[in-house]
């Protein structure tokens, strides 16, 4: 059951990275990136990560992809064309070839491990549990994050803010 | 259940997908989504090697690069706008300024 429930997901997940890569017009893209969020959280769910999935649909699915296509509405897509780059097929080429060796390497040091069964513990990755973790033994980083994140916020409102018409300089008398 | 090796092969293919999207497409919308693919790749191998090991701690490390990962986007997709509205364009190619 639950290896079918990995192949059906899998196998979407792997339909929607590529995707992502292949399709000519950057909004497909975007939401080939909603698929691929979408299965990665339904396996989270066959993991026993609860808390993840939920976290992954709202962080990733919800927030980023839509930040994604608000981004693609606001530029226009005169300017998000597809850039396969012409007369560089040799870099094109080259660039798979690399990333297949990478992925030779990865496979090799994955194959090379052999695991044992899955030792999960009673109440994995529920809420509970997960929570307990945070706000106890990495009480420092969670609230980092926070920090993390107000100055992101902080930053992007900086760098998309347009002041229109631009302020002069001069003090005003 | 499933052996965590399918997982890691799994999240190695999706990896490699992200990789060769950064490396291949010149759009830098696509190379920001192939960044956030391979995150997610890494994402799923930490969920599935915390199963393995019957830890939590990789779940809660998984918590802290979705929250740097959100971040990362609000800052990224505020530069690309600013990019546009100086260059008006989203080629990478063509943002060759600091070339020497």
């Amino acid at each position: 059951m639950e290896l079918v429930l990995f192949l059906i997901f899998g196998f979407l997940a792997l339909v929607g990275s590529l995707g992502v890569i292949l399709s000519r017009n950057v909004v497909h893209s975007a939401l080939f990136l909603l698929l691929n969020f979408l299965m990665l959280g339904l396996l989270y769910l066959v993991l026993g990560a609860q808390f993840l999935a939920v976290s992954q649909f709202i962080v990733y699915a919800g927030a980023i992809v839509v930040l994604f296509l608000f981004v693609i509405m606001l530029i226009g897509s005169e300017s998000v064309g597809d850039f396969v780059s012409k007369g560089r097929r040799v870099a094109a080429y080259l660039g798979m070839f690399l990333a297949l060796f990478f992925f030779a390497g990865l496979a090799y040091a994955v194959g090379v491990r052999v695991f044992l069964p899955p030792q999960g513990a009673p109440g994995f990755g529920a809420i509970e549990s997960v929570g307990k973790l945070l706000f106890t033994e990495f009480l420092v980083p969670f609230e980092l994050v926070s920090i993390l994140l107000l100055v992101a916020m902080v930053g992007a409102i900086a760098l998309a803010h347009q002041v229109w018409p631009a302020p002069s300089r001069e003090p005003k008398e | 259940m499933v052996p965590t090796s399918y997982y890691l092969i799994l999240s190695a293919l999706v990896f490699t997908i992200g990789v060769i999207g950064v490396l291949v497409r010149r759009n830098a919308l696509v190379i920001f989504m192939s960044v956030e693919m391979m995150m997610n790749a890494v994402n799923l191998t930490l969920v599935a090697l915390a199963r393995q090991l019957g830890s939590l701690d990789g779940q809660v490390f998984v918590f802290i690069v979705m929250a740097v990962a959100a971040a990362e986007v609000a800052i990224g997709l505020a530069i690309v706008m600013e990019i546009v509205r100086h260059r008006d364009t989203t080629n990478v190619d063509e943002l060759d300024l600091l070339k020497w």
